[in-house]
């Protein structure tokens, strides 16, 4: 299982990277894991504000679905519109092809709340 | 930790299969399952479906009930507990049939197999096995001889199925007709092959005494089949529109709405449990219909108990299984319908969630197998 270092994550399983003033996010390896073959992702239009801690979207796997929350506020500059043919993409790359959106983050201090690499590696059960 | 998985006990009091090592070491994730310690997938449910679909799948299914009966009046005894006729069934072929309860509710659906003139074998349901059992034994007393603890079941299911069994068990195998079985030697044991299966391709399942189980099941990996857990199970029945005990078909069901009239036998006069109610139900087309129902495009995924609308938004029933199908690349689900909406191409809509998602009645099964070998 992969956990990339200079991310950040929720305590649910979401990863936010700083790129200039947007972040991108998506889910952990770990989480596409347990939820197995995504097969939809339904993702905020372009323009949506999203709350940190707030539910922004669902992903949904051929066993369940699942709730995407957001790891901090700021507007949707940016869908990953290759998840509507490709959402296996998610399984296959969850930290790159795999992303769900970019935000303008109102208030980069947000991220010191998250959890970094080591913080969600520990929150983990015991790797196999 | 992987490997503590196979030393420590199964949690809360589970039955674990006696191949459990043999999942762990091909890499199972296990859920519980009527009790059972089962495989819930391997590499994942889409690429093992896509497995059985394109090449050749195995399944361990020892968790099914089997009882074995026996004698010359087996198969009338057996005939009374069942709703189809099994005493017409020819030794070394095997059929669909129900446990119905007084008012032709469905209480199971089980396989009879009758593998030579006085010995038949019954698997039922593993979530409904200690009732069915017990009906059995009404009938036969201690001579139902419950087997599921002492053999076990695998399934191969595929295109490539029949090779692989033939390579397995021999030309025994190519002689099945659909539905057929036999019993071979196999391991310094026999193995009753059948050529029957829940996925709607070709293949067959194999009983094994649990002491050659483990050869059984590293013969089938050698030769090339992918092992399938019971998510995979589940998306393919359900694209063959094969129903699911307590979820498509229960004891508030009868046969005839689930379009399981085929295993029904009224016309012998035999007296089973369900029959007067049943007799009456088949005077008259069933009011509702279990039908496919498919989603026009990709998105959200139906789940067992949404609600299916009309095209004016009103309810008209729940989704009975609904999933993800891989072959189809989009939703698809079974519900009953009244008898006015079940026309392939009728228009309704899923509500999952509160989005009502388009979507249409198909003709059944979702996904049928392109060729058939031998059938």
């Amino acid at each position: 299982m992969d956990i990339r270092d200079g991310l950040r994550y929720t305590h649910e399983h979401e990863w936010i990277r700083l790129e200039a003033d947007e972040g991108v996010i998506g889910i952990s390896d770990y989480a596409q894991e347990e939820l197995g073959d995504v097969v939809y992702v339904a993702l905020p239009n372009l323009g949506t504000r999203l709350v940190a801690g707030q539910r922004f979207g669902e992903i949904e796997s051929v066993k369940t679905v699942s709730e995407l929350f957001a790891p901090a506020t700021g507007e949707v500059t940016a869908v990953n519109e290759a998840l509507e043919e490709h959402p296996e993409l998610v399984n296959e790359s969850p930290f790159d092809d795999g992303w769900l959106v970019t935000i303008v983050l109102t208030d980069p201090t947000e991220l010191e709340s998250l959890l970094d690499a080591a913080a969600y590696r520990a929150e983990l059960p015991a790797a196999d | 930790m992987a490997d503590l998985n196979g030393t420590l006990d199964p949690p809360d009091g589970l039955r674990r299969l006696a191949l459990h090592e043999q999942h762990v070491a091909a890499g199972a994730r296990f859920a519980p399952f009527a009790g059972w310690e089962m495989p819930l997938q391997y590499r994942g449910i889409v690429a093992e479906h896509e497995a059985v679909r394109a090449d050749v799948g195995v399944f361990d299914v020892s968790h099914l009930g089997r009882v074995w009966v026996r004698g010359p009046q087996a198969g009338a005894r057996l005939r009374s507990a069942t709703t189809f006729d099994v005493t017409a069934l020819e030794p070394g072929s095997a059929h669909y049939s129900l446990y119905c309860n007084e008012h032709g509710g469905i209480e199971d659906d089980v396989f009879v197999y009758r593998v030579d003139d006085e010995r038949w074998l019954v698997a039922h349901n593993a979530a409904n096995a200690a009732a069915d059992f017990e009906r059995v034994r009404s009938v036969f007393g201690d001579a139902a001889e419950e087997s599921t603890g002492a053999t076990v079941m695998l399934a191969v299911q595929g295109p490539r199925a029949p090779a692989l069994l033939t390579a397995l068990v021999g030309e025994a195998y190519t002689s099945l007709r659909p539905h057929g079985c036999i019993e071979v030697p196999w391991g310094g044991s026999t193995a009753l092959v059948a050529r029957t299966g829940y996925t709607g391709e070709d293949g067959g399942e194999v009983v094994v005494p649990s002491e050659v189980a483990a050869k059984l099941w590293d013969a089938c990996l050698d030769l090339g089949a992918t092992p399938a857990g019971l998510g995979a199970r589940d998306t393919l029945r359900l694209e063959a529109a094969l129903p699911l005990h307590g979820n498509d078909i229960d004891s508030t069901t009868n046969p005839f709405e689930a379009g399981l009239g085929f295993a029904v036998t009224l016309d012998d006069g035999a007296p089973f449990l369900g029959r007067d109610a049943l007799a009456r139900l088949a005077e008259n087309k069933p009011a509702r219909r279990l039908a496919c129902i498919r989603a026009d495009e990709r998105g959200t995924v139906f789940r067992h108990g949404c609600a299916v609308l009309d095209e004016e938004g009103r309810v008209l029933s729940e989704l009975t299984s609904g999933a993800y199908s891989p072959s189809l690349r989009v939703s698809v689900g079974m519900a009953y319908l009244p008898a006015t909406s079940i026309s392939p191409g009728t228009r309704l809509a899923v509500d999952v969630r509160g989005r009502a998602v388009p979507a249409e009645v198909v003709r059944r099964p979702f996904y049928r197998a392109a060729v058939r070998k031998g059938a």
